[in-house]
């Protein structure tokens, strides 16, 4: 397989291609996207949505795939067509793990879609540590790849802080504020270049602490929900139908585990691939350090969270793995593998005792990973209250409501079971009749 | 009833199709109502108020709405909204606290509840259609109502399985029954049985129903046969199985109770916000059909154009040709005369007994014939083809596609693309230089179809003709999406949530099932990719607004004929024509006056398989026998054998037998990748002094056993049928079972990686975690590594003593030995046994078919036989993985990342190669990884010029529709070696 089947991103193009990347998660993206235009890159975030990108995908997609395939297609052709760019100028970027889920297919899958549409030409680029395929113009080294890291941690404590701000804030929309503000300041910030200050990026985490903390909420008692799932559909609004605004306009908090979590996940597997098969003799070395490494960073926020007080904060990354134990296997390692099930059960530990599990319709892993963990995890935790939820296009957001809020009305239950006197004034509803 | 209230509560339960109201006062239930909405949703409940009005303004009440279409009222109102799941429970702890588990069918959700060990609710998952709706559209199917379907159901004497995943998947299974004589008293039992399978394994998942069941809903309250086989089936007295007065109220009781945390309201604050309340339109909509009077009068007169003459077939005189085109649930009869005109024609459902309605019309047309008109030659098509052919002594009987080919060139003789929508199928073929070039069928999962749309008017109390009418002048037709019919409810329920009018909503069911042939069974991205001489036909297409909305998708003008329901039969009668005969051996009319006909159910003793037959036996001694898989049910010993690798794989798996070595026995299921490795663990194990249990191949009863344990059942059906091995295996006696996890497969150096799917790979993990009875057992599934003797060794060695089972280093390493020894030899006589039959295949100049799946697939009750019935068909069968050593590695576009699908492109590249050779690809519905093989696959034969033929399958039991396709290849073979010369 020596021979190259993709255009690749070239030296030249680097200068005057414009690089689209799917939006999954819009701060961390944002974020990474600054990162990339300090090293050169001329990247741009993707911010359509609506009905008319998963039509684009599903013209170009063979229907039965997965659903986030069907969106980040739908979503690059939807802008390749719109007119806004010169077709000529512009590259692709997508994610690519090369793991066992139909899922690194998607850039096959994107250039067949490309090619169909007539836009053949059109470079992809797959973004990946493993280093699946060669793009001259886009090498990434540990430099580019440390200053992500940053990026992602930037990211994943304002994704936590705003979470659990949100639900209570006293002036509505201050936290939205709080948080676009923060991720323009953070990207011009992490855009500028040049050598990176560790102390520099540790006082900004005690900043950013600090104001979220500020941030006027009245203290309530909220519906605690999780969410965990297929990496897209977890994260992207466009992918779950806006499921987190959803859970929080019913008047829930909601807690979504970190991208750093998924990162260290893969990590974890490329060195677990040499503990069990005896695989990646010589890379699993570098593996272990970057592991460490990267650990060690998540756990400076962690301390820096709970000094500070006013937030629940993170489980160490070694601390998910062990729950996984007893469960599920860390050797399954294909989509989100054990990290869903440990996630689970990482947050029915911290408290959050009701949990969306969602995934694309027909999604393989989670087959396994999630509805087939469901059981033994109620089982043993008989508190837990897990409800699944597909995405597809097909599917109608009133048949996912209607779950939703029977997991959502559970869940007011069990809190009500706790704490009696406090819920009933809550759902004593504020329901005048007309005099 | 102990509902303890404290004053007066009102609960609205407005679900997918009824609206249920309930007053309650203290303990007593002051009036309650239950009636259809037809989706008016807002102006139905409105006007059950006002008939309330009464009593509803003597004091203030509570109020409280629930219920799928409830939501949308409560959104647009602000009236108080509870779950319905969460209803039924409240309502159920307070009236019946004794109750263990509830189960409740509503129109288009299905909920069990269970009150035991912690309250558990469940509903359905998307994809699940074993519900009020589904039962509906069987009643449709039956042409009963639902009233008459019930009382039928109590005289059955046998169920059927059908499948019960979704309502469209049942079809398939039925459709074939009825057309093939099953009694409909069996069929409706057989049905019921279905929506209890469905909610037993959808929603109970592993948890047993048991204690005191309560029934709830609309369904369970009016269908007497349906509490007959839920008691039957979970084994319940009448103690224990309750069905109460008021379960149809139950979700609207749980909604008074709710609404008793809301504060008190008037009759006229209601009335007035129901009134003023605005449904909104959230949803999408789309360009109205038609803009202008104009546009739609100039559509009327271009599709006049394409028509047939008629002529008197009371005063002509000459030769004419009758065909029957016997379709799943219409039957059409066509007489032509010498001048091809339509001397007579027939088109209506069979109600569920083509016979019957066959019967009469040859009886009239023979009637009218008379001495003038001789019918020289008959023809039939359509599923019940052979039926028809048997029953009545029709001459000729074709495959559909070439029915419709023949009848299609008659009206554009330059057709190059055909699109037929019938009652439940899609078919589409492409011509290419006057032959069929591909034929692209629908599968299970998709069938929004004809019969689609008529079971939503009725639902709707429309007839089909009416509805369409109205969709032609819907003004802002909905976006329903282009997915399964199960999917399409819902959107249409939501459509309906957002008060959309029926116009809108039967546009864009017209709309969806454009949009479902073009881009999911065609799969095209652009209409340039379908033809430019584009014939429609069908009976769906007689629904102009169906017509006019393909039009516009594609945006070209096609031809409709004015006999578009009729081509199939049509085209029967122009090939009875082609033949020439001098005169029909058809029934005359003093025989079919003397006709009859009776079926009768059977099980064929032939083989292990067992195959459910129906003997249809006509009243001249003729008999037809259908539900067979091979020709031994016809009798037929000494079928000239070809041969056949699934059949010899089959063999070689079943003769793994385990010999008594001192360590005890060792339980391997015979599922998913054992298929491949079998001879690996077998002769390791053995080596060992373990004495192996295989599980045996597969039947309906070894799924039957384990369905209760499977907690996601959109897995595919050679993962789910795993829990069935194990239960088996438990039961031969083994304490310890071993099924590896198995990240990386075996590494044939033909992609860039050598994967397993995520379902081979982990399936243990799953099974570990849902199946009580494996904790009995030591299950061994440990993560090891295959590729290479010294990894395999080190990583059992792990994994044995993780399991306290003490083996030497040495004894291990000599038993891998002995193992992959086995496991070569094995792949070595396969792949010996395909040039074999190769050779066979060029020298008897037989057609070989290339079977390729997965190798589970030569499971029985998986692959249901279909490499019998190529074989019978006159294919030399072979599998993937006898002949791709025979081709290269390909390069893909695709990520050749997986082992098993790697051995897919090496033999579609041969069979691209070979001219003898035909590949037919086996899909395992919910197969995700084939969503990306199909495409690719296909593009490989057909860059060399070969027909791509797929077969989706599950547990779908039925093998008419894969005859069709199977037929249709080699009928577009034929014809194409004939244009060859």
């Amino acid at each position: 397989m020596a021979e190259k089947q993709y255009i690749e991103f070239t030296e030249e193009m680097k200068k005057e291609y414009k690089i689209l990347v799917p939006n999954m998660l819009p701060v961390h993206f944002e974020l990474i996207i600054s990162v990339l235009r300090t090293f050169g890159f001329n990247a741009e975030l993707l911010r359509s949505e609506g009905p008319q990108i998963a039509e684009t995908g599903l013209k170009y997609v063979h229907n039965d795939t997965c659903y986030p395939a069907v969106l980040v297609i739908g979503q690059f052709l939807y802008a390749i067509m719109s007119g806004k760019y010169d077709p000529h100028k512009v590259a692709l970027v997508l994610f690519q793990t090369g793991g066992g889920c139909r899922a690194s297919n998607y850039i096959p899958l994107l250039r067949k879609a490309l090619e169909r549409a007539g836009y053949g030409y059109v470079p992809v680029i797959s973004f990946s540590p493993a280093g699946i395929e060669k793009h001259s113009g886009f090498k990434l080294t540990l430099r580019h790849w440390h200053a992500m890291v940053y990026a992602v941690l930037y990211g994943d404590l304002i994704m936590s802080l705003a979470n659990q701000s949100k639900p209570y804030e006293l002036n509505k929309g201050d936290t939205d504020r709080l948080s676009d503000r923060l991720t323009d300041k953070l990207s011009k910030e992490l855009g500028k270049g040049g050598k990176i200050k560790y102390d520099r990026i540790k006082e900004n985490y005690g900043k950013i602490i600090k104001l979220y903390a500020d941030i006027p909420k009245n203290k309530t008692q909220k519906v605690k929900v999780g969410v965990v799932g297929e990496i897209f559909v977890k994260y992207s609004p466009l992918g779950n139908n806006n499921l987190e605004k959803f859970l929080i306009d019913e008047g829930a908090e909601v807690t979504v585990p970190g991208l750093l979590d998924f990162c260290l996940y893969s990590v974890y597997n490329s060195i677990n691939d040499y503990r069990l098969y005896g695989r990646n003799f010589i890379s699993h070395k570098l593996y272990e350090i970057a592991y460490k490494f990267v650990c060690r960073k998540k756990q400076d926020i962690i301390d820096l969270v709970t000094e500070e007080g006013s937030f629940t904060p993170w489980t160490p990354f070694e601390h998910t793995v062990s729950l996984a134990k007893g469960y599920i296997s860390t050797g399954t390692k294909m989509g989100e593998g054990w990290l869903l099930t440990a996630e689970m059960l990482e947050l029915a530990e911290s408290g959050v005792k009701n949990i969306v599990c969602t995934q694309p319709f027909g999604c393989l892993p989670n087959h396994i990973c999630g509805k087939g963990m469901m059981r033994p995890i109620k089982e043993r935790n008989p508190d837990v209250n897990i409800v699944a939820i597909d995405y597809d296009a097909g599917a109608t957001k009133a048949n996912q409501e209607n779950r939703l809020r029977l997991m959502l009305s559970n869940a007011r239950d069990n809190i009500k079971s706790t704490e009696e006197e406090e819920i009933i004034s809550e759902t004593k509803r504020d329901f005048a009749p007309v005099p | 009833m102990n509902l303890n209230l404290k004053g007066r509560a009102l609960g609205i339960d407005i679900g997918s199709t009824t609206t249920k109201v309930v007053l309650v006062d203290g303990n007593d239930i002051l009036y309650e109502r239950y009636e259809r909405h037809f989706s008016q949703v807002r102006e139905k409940t409105l006007e059950m108020i006002k008939d309330m009005k009464e009593l509803l303004s003597s004091a203030p009440f509570t109020v409280a709405v629930s219920g799928s279409a409830g939501m949308g009222v409560t959104e647009a109102t602000g009236l108080p909204f509870v779950q319905e799941v969460y209803a039924t429970g409240e309502a159920v702890k307070r009236f019946a606290p004794d109750t263990s588990a509830v189960i409740e069918l509503g129109g288009e959700d299905a909920k069990v509840i269970f009150f035991d060990g912690g309250v558990d609710e469940r509903m359905n998952g998307s994809c699940a259609g074993g519900t009020g709706a589904f039962i509906d559209q069987m009643a449709v199917l039956l042409n009963m109502s639902v009233e008459e379907m019930d009382e039928e159901s109590l005289k059955a004497k046998r169920i059927y399985p059908i499948a019960s995943r979704c309502g469209v998947f049942a079809k398939t299974d039925i459709q074939p029954l009825l057309n093939q004589g099953a009694l409909k008293s069996d069929v409706a039992a057989s049905i019921y049985q279905a929506v209890v399978n469905q909610t037993i394994t959808g929603l109970a998942q592993g948890r047993k129903i048991g204690g005191k069941v309560l029934f709830l809903g609309g369904p369970l309250y009016y269908c007497e046969g349906l509490r007959i086989r839920f008691r039957e089936t979970l084994g319940l007295d009448e103690e224990h199985a309750i069905f109460p007065d008021y379960g149809r109220f139950a979700v609207a009781l749980g909604a008074a109770i709710y609404s008793q945390t809301t504060n008190e309201i008037t009759y006229d604050f209601l009335e007035n916000e129901l009134s003023r309340a605005k449904v909104g339109s959230g949803r999408d909509r789309l360009a109205p059909l038609f803009e202008t009077e104009d546009d739609y009068k100039e559509f009327l007169d271009r599709h006049e154009k394409a028509t047939v003459n008629e002529r008197d077939i009371d005063t002509y005189r000459g030769r004419a040709w009758l065909g029957i085109d016997c379709g799943s649930t219409t039957t059409k009869l066509v007489l032509i005369s010498e001048d091809k005109d339509l001397l007579y024609t027939y088109y209506s459902p069979n109600g569920g007994d083509p016979v019957k309605v066959v019967r009469e019309q040859i009886k009239e047309i023979r009637r009218r014939c008379g001495d003038r008109i001789t019918i020289c030659g008959s023809t039939s098509t359509g599923y019940g083809e052979e039926l028809v052919k048997n029953a009545f002594h029709v001459d000729f009987g074709i495959v559909e596609t070439i029915a419709h080919y023949t009848a299609a060139k008659y009206f554009r003789p330059n057709v190059d693309f055909i699109l037929d929508i019938g009652g439940q199928d899609i078919k589409c073929f492409r011509i290419r230089g006057g032959a069929i070039d591909s034929i692209m069928l629908n599968e299970a999962c998709s069938s929004g179809c004809g019969s689609f749309i008529e079971t939503f008017a009725r639902s709707m109390g429309y007839s089909v003709s009416d509805f369409a009418e109205k969709g032609l002048h819907g003004k802002a037709p909905v976006n329903l999406g282009s997915r399964c019919t199960v999917f399409m409810n819902s959107s249409v329920k939501q459509s309906q949530k957002e008060g959309a009018t029926v116009e809108d909503i039967s546009a864009g069911l017209s709309i969806s099932v454009v949009k479902n042939a073009i881009y999911k069974v065609i799969r095209a991205s652009s209409p340039d990719e379908l033809g430019k001489n584009i014939v429609v036909q069908g009976g769906t297409f007689y629904n102009d607004a169906v017509l006019r909305a393909f039009e516009k998708e594609i945006g070209a003008p096609v031809i409709r004929p004015s006999i578009a329901g009729l081509m199939g039969a049509y085209g029967a009668a122009l090939y009875a024509m082609d033949m020439e005969l001098e005169e029909s051996d058809l029934l005359t009319l003093k025989e079919l006056e003397s006709f009859k006909h009776t079926a009768k159910s059977a099980i064929c003793q032939g083989c292990a398989n067992h195959c459910h037959l129906t003997v249809n036996s006509f009243g001249d001694g003729k008999r037809f026998i259908s539900g067979n898989q091979c020709q031994k049910a016809l009798g037929i010993e000494d079928v000239k054998e070809l041969p056949n690798l699934y059949a010899w794989k089959r063999d070689y798996f079943a003769s793994l037998k385990g010999k008594d070595g001192g360590r005890g026995k060792i339980g391997l299921p015979l599922a998913l990748g054992m298929f491949e490795l079998a001879p690996l663990w077998h002769g390791i194990f053995t080596e060992l002094g373990f004495e192996t249990v295989f599980s045996e191949l597969s039947t309906r009863t070894t799924y039957e056993k384990g369905q209760f344990s499977i907690p996601s059942d959109t897995a595919c059906y050679p993962a789910k049928i795993m829990h069935g091995h194990m239960e088996e295996l438990i039961e031969k006696g083994a304490k310890r079972i071993f099924y590896p996890s198995l990240t990386y497969n075996v590494d044939e150096k033909a992609g860039t990686n050598h994967y397993n799917c995520p379902v081979v790979a982990y399936y243990a993990e799953l099974l570990n975690g849902n199946m009580d009875s494996l904790k009995a057992v030591d299950f061994m599934y440990p993560y090891l590594n295959i590729n290479s003797q010294g990894a395999l060794v080190r990583t059992l060695a792990r994994a044995f003593e993780e399991h306290g089972i003490d083996i030497s280093r040495a004894e291990l390493k000599k038993a891998v030995k002995v193992g992959f020894d086995e496991y070569y030899s094995y792949i070595k006589e396969l792949h010996r046994l395909g040039e074999e039959a190769l050779e066979f295949a060029e020298k008897h100049e037989n057609r070989v078919m290339i079977l390729a799946g997965r190798p589970y697939h030569i499971d029985p009750e998986i692959g249901h036989g279909i490499d019998k019935l190529a074989s019978s068909l006159g294919f030399v069968v072979v599998s993937e993985d006898s002949i791709c050593h025979l081709a290269h590695p390909v390069k893909t576009k695709v990520l050749n990342q997986w082992t098993f699908h790697a051995r897919l492109y090496r033999a579609a590249r041969f069979a691209a190669k070979h001219e003898n050779a035909e590949l037919v690809q086996l899909v395992s519905f919910g197969c995700g990884v084939d969503a990306i093989t199909t495409d690719e696959v296909r593009a490989i034969l057909e860059d060399g010029g070969k027909f791509y033929t797929q077969i989706k399958i599950d547990e779908i039991t039925n093998l008419g529709a894969v005859k069709i396709r199977l037929r249709s290849l080699i009928g577009s073979l034929e014809d194409k070696e004939r244009r060859k010369g």
